[in-house]
């Protein structure tokens, strides 16, 4: 802790030489004082300097690339050295393609990718997470149509559909649709993604089956009640609208701009189905965090010091994040598509917009922390689902879990900026910390991450044990 | 300023005379007068005002010409702004570097290069890079190959049937296997050309190569029969013959098959863009549409509208020189 202790004083101590010498007359005694620290920290601080300065960074337009855009706007980056460069991928496979082959330094990731890749789910490479990007930033949405005959079975309270509305509203309608002979298509943005995971949950706790992957349907839709398949997030409302699925799950704002452009209505929002879902992480290779460890250790500061800025005064910068966000490079939605959400006035339909306190969380409840807990409940989802296809140990979890999930940069990074006064030591989980502080999901199931297979044990719909 | 008065007669040349015929019945006197190409647009941007606002999208009504300027105005002062977010950019680095030196004399400076968003002009230029080095490409291949078949009926038939096969091959057809063949050569990612300009550069060369080599293989083939025995009485050697005779009597030829190319070329460079998401207007339209705000169609437009005046400039200005060539060739 001694070499990060000084670490965060000589960064500050950089920042601090331009005014002591625009001073001019400070005391003698003071110059001194910085003279002598210099020396004693020179050393340290070349030890400490990012080793690649130059880096390219990816992200998809969703709501949760939030801390990196904030990062690079607010000079977050540039305060540590690094000149980083924001590239939008075009889909989720594009962009774990390039992180892999190298093109991308790091990225906006899906928890589930570095995790498919460490289990041979679509490949097999060695990428870490080193911390959180967002919790709850998904929903479900229903094209019109669907949600007409749905809301006929969802109970109302003055006028208005009581929430969380249960997948069991849905299942006549699947029945109807697959009884006229027309398959029941549903959009989700990536096989290992939040997305594809909460709507199974949703579904299955509701009594819909979505289908299970084996090793000769690599689409998933073994026994499914429903057809799900993948579209690019930005694609979705555009491919709701053409009629190729019936509804999606995907990040904001691509939800709440089905109900502005008319298209469609979310039914149900990420933290309805579990009060904490972790939803994207900040990823890199593992060859790449072992030979730029400062760079590394850096990325992580100024993603932190965003994810403050973020949830800072009870999100007093949220309007100025949608605002930064609707430019065309970064999210490129219209502000007031994106307003909605990120203040928490979520819009289900036309006349009916409710506060959503719980959505787009990116720092406090340790949002950008990655906990090993989070890794693990992952892990259970690919087994549920069969992506994973025989049975695992819980130890093999756990095993897993280590090698991709990274706590150990993230705290050091988060110990930097606590020295430097930067950051609350009480923003930082204790160092023992295994999974994150205890959650609710749709089902009524009970999660303990150390636990997985008493956890996929609990549902009634997906494999679990030897099937 | 008709085509044809520009246009010297070039002699001993039939079947040039002939396509230049064949190019100036598709445009029969487009420069005749000012007034009737101004009337068109005029006429053109009235139904396109008119019926913009009845086209409902769910982006909003389609824009109208008033709109679509705006939006062009908009990215030009983006443009300018972004200029002068990268001239603070490069002071702020330079007093970082310094003070970087100032702690640890042993520090050697990174010099960053601006890492915001490139505008629209930077995406126009990145595109117009990409489809000269394309096309440079597609020529170096293709002039020798068309030489070679041209010159020899045996190697007309043996690489026809290949030529043939290859010719109508979409550029999207190409893209995945030029993307894979690229990452799996072309490993170092700091290199100065960029993996995505290569892959772009290396699709419009497999598309843009075939209308030189086939017009190439086509003037050298039809080279006067008196000037080729003539080459052989004087005895010259083969690159002499070459030289002298082939190159300046299909050079017409050529040019056609270049400005073919370059036309080509520029189409499908804006497709591989947009599919392969590599630098350029391709990847301007494709992330407008993803984007889907309330601009977003607008700029769709103004995209489309540079599109096409870029190509019809890269087209006269491969007439221009290929007149230049016959014009020098008749002399």
């Amino acid at each position: 802790m001694l070499n990060s202790h000084a670490t965060g004083s000589v960064l500050r101590s950089g920042r601090r030489t331009d005014t002591a010498r625009s001073a001019g007359s400070t005391l003698l005694i003071g110059l001194a004082l910085v003279f002598a620290a210099l020396m004693l920290a020179q050393g340290a601080w070349a030890a400490s300097r990012p080793e690649k300065q130059e880096l390219k960074i990816g992200f998809i337009k969703l709501t949760d690339c939030a801390p990196l855009i904030v990062a690079y706007e607010n000079g977050y980056f540039e305060d540590e050295g690094l000149y980083v460069t924001l590239e939008a991928q075009a889909n989720w496979k594009v962009l774990l393609d390039r992180v892999i082959d190298g093109s991308l330094d790091a990225s906006h990731m899906l928890p589930g990718q570095p995790l498919g890749a460490a289990v041979g789910i679509g490949g097999n490479a060695e990428l870490v997470a080193i911390a959180g990007m967002g919790v709850n930033t998904l929903a479900v949405t229903m094209g019109n149509s669907v949600w007409t005959q749905m809301k006929t079975n969802v109970p109302m309270e003055a006028g208005k559909p009581v929430h969380p509305i249960h997948a069991k509203a849905l299942e006549p309608v699947v029945k109807a649709t697959s009884a006229s002979g027309t398959r029941f298509n549903l959009g989700m943005v990536f096989p290992t993604s939040t997305h594809n995971y909460a709507l199974r949950y949703w579904l299955a706790a509701g009594g819909i089956h979505p289908g299970l992957y084996t090793p000769a349907d690599a689409n998933g839709t073994t026994d499914g009640m429903v057809q799900l398949s993948v579209t690019p997030p930005p694609q979705m409302p555009a491919t709701l609208g053409a009629g190729t699925i019936l509804g999606y799950s995907v990040g904001e704002p691509w939800n709440q701009q089905a109900v502005i452009k008319g298209i469609g209505v979310p039914v149900i929002t990420a933290g309805e189905i579990w009060s904490r879902m972790p939803e994207k992480v900040l990823g890199t290779r593992r060859e790449f965090a072992d030979r730029y460890p400062n760079t590394v250790r850096a990325i992580v500061r100024a993603v932190i010091r965003a994810e403050q800025w973020l949830d800072a005064d009870k999100g007093a910068n949220r309007t100025d994040l949608a605002r930064m966000l609707s430019r065309p490079e970064y999210v490129g939605a219209d502000y007031n598509v994106l307003v909605g959400p990120l203040t928490g006035n979520y819009q289900y339909e036309k006349d009916d917009i409710r506060p959503a306190p719980g959505g787009n969380v990116y720092y406090s409840g340790f949002a950008g922390y990655p906990f090993y807990g989070d890794a693990i409940w992952y892990l259970t989802q690919m087994r549920r689902w069969g992506q994973i296809p025989v049975e695992q140990t819980d130890a093999w979890y756990d095993g897993i879990a280590r090698k991709v999930y990274r706590p150990d940069i993230y705290r050091d990074a988060a110990n930097d900026l606590i020295a430097s006064g930067d950051m609350q030591a009480t923003d930082l989980p204790p160092a023992e910390s295994y999974g994150a502080p205890p959650s609710q999901f749709i089902d009524g199931n009970v999660f303990d991450p150390a636990k997985p297979n008493a956890y996929l044990e609990s549902f009634d719909i997906g494999t679990k044990g030897q099937k | 300023m008709s085509d044809q008065s520009v246009m010297p007669p070039v002699r001993s040349l039939g079947l040039a005379e002939r396509i230049r015929l064949i190019w100036q019945a598709k445009a029969p006197g487009i420069g005749a007068s000012l007034g009737a190409p101004t009337a068109a647009i005029l006429v053109f941007l009235l139904i396109w005002h008119g019926l913009a606002p009845r086209v409902q999208t769910s982006l909003g009504e389609l824009p109208g010409p008033a709109q679509v300027f705006g939006e062009f105005i908009s990215l030009m002062e983006e443009h300018q702004m972004e200029r002068e977010k990268a001239d603070r950019f490069y002071v702020r680095q330079a007093e970082r570097n310094a003070a970087w030196v100032a702690e640890d004399p042993t520090y050697v400076p990174v010099v960053a290069e601006w890492t915001g968003k490139p505008t629209f002009i930077d995406q126009i230029f990145t595109s117009l890079k990409t489809v000269f080095a394309g096309f440079a490409l597609a020529t170096i291949i293709a002039i020798p190959l068309g030489l070679l078949c041209g010159s020899s009926a045996i190697m007309q038939n043996a690489l026809n049937p290949l030529i043939q096969t290859f010719k109508p091959v979409s550029p999207l057809a190409w893209l995945p296997i030029v993307t894979l063949i690229v990452s799996a050569m072309y490993t170092n990612n700091d290199a100065w050309l960029p993996k995505s300009f290569l892959v772009s550069a290396i699709t419009v060369m497999l598309c843009s190569l075939w209308p030189t080599v086939i017009n190439t293989a086509l003037g050298v083939a039809s080279v006067d029969r008196d000037l080729i025995n003539v080459a052989r009485v004087l005895q010259l050697s083969w690159t002499k013959r070459i030289r002298k005779i082939v190159l300046p009597a299909a050079m017409p030829l050529i040019f056609t098959g270049m400005r073919l190319s370059i036309g080509v070329g520029w189409m499908v460079l804006i497709a591989a863009e947009m599919l392969a998401q590599n630098p350029g207007l391709g990847k301007f339209v494709w992330d407008e549409f993803q984007n889907g705000s309330a601009q977003s169609l607008g700029r769709i437009l103004v995209a489309v509208l540079t599109i096409g005046l870029i190509g019809f400039v890269l087209d006269r200005l491969m007439l221009s020189v290929q007149r230049l060539v016959s014009s020098g060739d008749a002399r």
